[in-house]
């Protein structure tokens, strides 16, 4: 990989030309929490802290508008209604800018569920085509991360397009996939020089910051073995509110749900993100629903990322290791410590 | 901490009797605690009280109902919701078993956050009740107590539990450092115009995760919330300025005579959105019409439970 240079200076050049073509998603600071916003009304970008909201949004919005419609009565005879139904296919060209390599790694998630050798889910894929991410090497750790843990690290290009590591006077930047290579060669950037070496010694640092990392390779199995285990489930749910903060902001938590929202003879049909801390996942039409307890949801939300997840897509675990279900959870919930107890019974219960 | 050890004795004696016993553990860092549930001898020990015992306990006792004996350990203000809900007769006293201590103050995240960058990037944090010294990265402060904690703590005139069964150490003498809000009276500073544009830009923000709804230890709907009820269906699933504003209103307005202001809801908003601002309103309001303060004491009837010709606390033109 090549590696270049680019000042501060010029970064909000780059991002001022981006802008021209793409909708250039920045964090910025939205009322004291850190969100990605369209680049453009006066706002700078936030860079010193790692954003609430997830990098998703950018390709899998909390709403999508899959299509709308409208109800015609004829005029003849009003009992005969006819809809006319009209297909809205995201267009916009977008850039992600200073997402970190956590959250943009789970596009990688993403990738595996909508487009596939079976499905090319065409609202994703479009929006996915038409981005790009920028991504930011994170030289702070906080006491949430665990990227490490996940087979991640704090200067992953897992989803990425291009890679900028901040060193004196600005980033480093290198290309990850062609699309990347092709925006590094607008003239703002300069030759890495001996600033490369410097970037290589950030991610160094950052890595060893984070100390050494907890095994989670045998979770699926672990979790698959207390399955059935109510109480240790209802043990770690207990301090659970069920809201869904954790599922919203997690970068790799893509369940939905697809509503028509109507106003009188016209609407939308809506897809809208979904989580299963809420007693409606999954709830049937007949009203049963299988997962009765926030202790079967919990364990749902664990074992996707840590168990069904890798077992159904080449044993990559779901969860990117950014931390956010940790920090934004209003009851500290801590899904590491869920998954290490799972490894714990499930280690006692062999060992009896 | 002679409270703590006091406490832990009480529950111990107390627990053979008691289903459960919520209180506050050590959480995944220094400046976390989380949640609770004592349900043998070795859960005692795992009992922390400190600054950062921020959650209310009495949010779990909707899950609750149903004859099981529950002890709870209560700030103050977690108690007057426990009164509120005895109030309302959503609780039988037999049911619970209140212990009580002195607090003496929470800290507030948001406001750290704000203060030292991020949460996660905070090393170490020591507060003598007056001040607190703060580590993170390279930099370190000593601020106010008054600067960091939560903003119903200055406000508080119930630092020590209500109505508690068991009260462990001694009482806390903190005093209110002032009566009124300062952030609301700011606020009610600005014009409606300006107060309406605030709203709308802070209801933008709002992605809609209940986090609000289902921290608040008033919020007894459980899943017969009318935000997520399909038939009728009365909010969209679009999440967008006027759905947001809608639920976040018809929450408020539930909470009328009601609310206690523990802060729960905008402590749990991972937006961090001021939605404390309309509790506190509400409550003003509350307090200005009925003289009724929510939750402080549990014979009182509350004023949208009863049906009065003549309030005593309005003046009637006939």
């Amino acid at each position: 990989m090549a590696c270049k240079f680019i000042s501060h200076e010029d970064t909000n050049q780059w991002l001022e030309a981006l802008a021209k073509d793409h909708v250039v998603f920045i964090p910025v600071d939205d009322g004291g929490s850190v969100t990605f916003r369209p680049y453009g009304e006066g706002r700078k970008p936030v860079l010193d802290r790692m954003p609430v909201r997830s990098p998703k949004e950018a390709v899998f919005p909390q709403n999508e508008t899959l299509l709308t419609y409208k109800y015609d009565k004829d005029p003849e005879d009003p009992e005969r209604t006819s809809v006319r139904i009209k297909e809205t296919l995201p267009k916009e060209r977008a850039v992600v800018f200073g997402a970190r390599p956590c959250g943009t790694r789970g596009m990688t998630v993403f990738d595996s569920v909508f487009v596939n050798d079976r499905i090319r889910d065409p609202y994703y894929a479009t929006r996915r085509e038409n981005t790009l991410y920028v991504t930011l090497a994170c030289h702070e750790v906080e006491s949430t991360c665990f990227c490490h843990e996940v087979g991640s690290g704090p200067a992953d290009t897992a989803g990425s397009d291009v890679l900028l590591t901040p060193v004196q006077g600005g980033y480093t930047a290198e290309a990850v996939t062609e699309r990347g290579e092709k925006m590094l060669e607008a003239s703002f950037f300069a030759d890495g020089g001996d600033k490369c070496a410097e970037a290589e010694a950030v991610k160094k640092a950052t890595r060893e910051m984070l100390g050494e990392a907890h095994d989670f390779s045998n979770a699926p199995e672990a979790l698959l073995a207390v399955f059935d285990d109510d109480e240790f489930w209802d043990d770690q749910a207990a301090a659970c509110l069920s809201c869904g903060a954790c599922t919203y902001l997690c970068p790799t938590c893509y369940c939905f749900n697809i509503t028509d929202e109507s106003t009188g003879t016209t609407g939308k049909r809506l897809r809208s993100w979904d989580t299963c801390m809420s007693f409606q996942y999954t709830l049937e039409g007949s009203g049963h629903n299988p997962r009765t307890t926030k202790g079967k949801r919990l364990k749902n939300r664990v074992n996707h990322k840590f168990a069904y997840f890798p077992d159904t897509y080449d044993q990559h675990l779901a969860c990117c290791g950014c931390g956010r279900c940790i920090k934004s959870c209003p009851a500290s919930i801590d899904i590491r410590s869920i998954v290490k107890a799972a490894q714990a019974r499930s280690a006692q219960k062999e060992s009896k | 901490m002679q409270a703590l050890a006091e406490l832990k004795e009480q529950i111990r004696q107390a627990l053979p009797d008691l289903d459960v016993v919520i209180g506050w553990q050590q959480g995944y860092d220094a400046l976390h605690t989380s949640p609770l549930f004592i349900r043998s001898e070795e859960d005692i020990d795992k009992l922390v009280v400190n600054e950062f015992c921020v959650v209310n306990p009495a949010t779990y006792l909707r899950e609750m109902r149903g004859g099981k004996k529950v002890g709870l350990v209560l700030k103050g203000c977690d108690s007057r919701s426990v009164i509120q809900l005895l109030q309302e007769k959503l609780l039988k006293e037999e049911d619970l078993t209140i212990f009580g201590f002195g607090c003496n103050g929470v800290l507030n995240h948001t406001k750290l956050q704000a203060r030292f960058g991020d949460i996660g990037f905070i090393t170490s944090l020591e507060n003598d009740g007056t001040n607190v010294t703060v580590e993170a990265g390279d930099k370190k402060e000593t601020v106010p107590f008054t600067e960091l904690c939560a903003d119903k703590c200055l406000t508080c005139s119930y630092p020590n539990t209500l109505q508690c069964s068991h009260f462990a150490g001694e009482e806390s003498a903190k005093q209110a450092d002032s009566a009124t809000d300062k952030a609301l009276e700011d606020f009610e500073k600005l014009t409606m115009e300006e107060r309406f544009t605030f709203w709308q830009d802070q209801m933008r923000r709002c992605i809609r995760c209940y986090a609000c709804r289902n921290a608040c230890p008033m919020c007894v709907c459980k899943d017969h919330c009318l935000a997520n009820s399909r038939e009728p269906k009365w909010l969209s699933e679009d999440v967008d300025v006027q759905n947001n504003f809608m639920f976040q209103l018809i929450h408020v307005m539930h909470l009328t005579g009601r609310c206690v202001e523990c802060g729960e809801c905008e402590r749990a908003c991972p937006m961090d959105i001021p939605i404390m601002l309309l509790r506190r309103k509400m409550a003003g309001i509350v307090r200005d019409v009925f003289a009724y303060n929510a939750g402080t004491n549990a014979e009182e009837t509350p004023p949208l439970m009863c049906f009065k010709v003549e309030e005593p606390t309005i003046e009637e033109r006939h």
